[in-house]
């Protein structure tokens, strides 16, 4: 299973919308790190509104991979994480303070365009 | 409504199907979606520990239906290697595998009570319930 990854001028835009198992997040973050060399994009929204859990390992994988893509220099940001979601990551003990969120998707492209404007 | 069904955890979609499973059986029991993805966060640490750590084993749902009581009880339970420190598993950032370790802390703020048992080189089992309000 493999998660598509859209360009848009120079975002990359990521929405998805699977149960995620352990396996198809290692591919995600591989695939969107060389997405993000292959393009030259600078920056990046992933959209989680379809994603109805988050466990540990998916939330180290997505805060790895903002960490990572920073590390090449895209700006990445999370958007659409439900509030059941929310709620769960913060019982778990998972605060993801230095990830960059953003409601939705419109929003998430406005906190990117300004961050990257700056 | 009184049953009892297991997902054997031997391969890692193991952990997805088990997730799946529990988050429909809770939907049944009535749980609401913040309920049930804490019940599906939790299902998903047990059956990955289980996985990571002792290779196999299996993760049982019971419907609890008592005269004012409803709820769902977890038990997880596998043959590996048991946990050698427990009052170190349980607590916050400790991890062998390089993950979060917010895995069994974890599951004990998600859900509304905890049990472990652990004996080395025999195995472990952990059993959680969740009441519903």
């Amino acid at each position: 299973m493999r998660i598509p990854i859209l360009k848009l001028h120079n975002y990359l835009l990521i929405s998805i919308q699977i149960d995620l198992d352990d396996q198809t997040a290692i591919q995600f973050q591989e695939d969107l790190l060389n997405k993000i060399h292959s393009s030259g994009a600078t920056g990046v929204v992933i959209d989680l509104t379809s994603v109805d859990i988050i466990d540990s390992f998916i939330a180290k994988v997505l805060g790895d991979v903002v960490t990572m893509s920073d590390l090449m220099g895209a700006k990445v940001v999370l958007t659409g994480i439900q509030p059941a979601v929310a709620m769960t990551l913060i019982d778990l003990g998972i605060h993801m303070q230095d990830v960059p969120t953003a409601l939705d998707l419109e929003q998430g492209l406005i906190k990117l365009r300004q961050e990257l404007e700056e | 409504m009184d049953f009892q069904s297991c997902v054997n955890i031997k391969k890692e979609w193991d952990i997805v199907g088990a997730r799946q499973l529990g988050r429909d059986i809770a939907k049944k029991i009535g749980f609401g979606t913040v309920d049930q993805a804490r019940i599906a966060t939790a299902i998903s640490e047990l059956a990955r520990n289980i996985y990571l750590y002792a290779g196999s084993g299996k993760v049982c749902f019971e419907a609890i239906d008592d005269m004012n009581h409803k709820g769902l009880s977890i038990i997880a339970v596998d043959e590996g290697p048991g946990i050698e420190e427990l009052s170190q598993v349980m607590e916050d950032g400790f991890s062998t595998s390089g993950g979060l370790g917010a895995g069994l802390p974890g599951v004990k703020r998600l859900m509304d009570e905890f049990d472990i048992v652990s004996e080395q080189g025999k195995g472990t089992e952990i059993k959680v319930v969740k009441w519903l309000r």
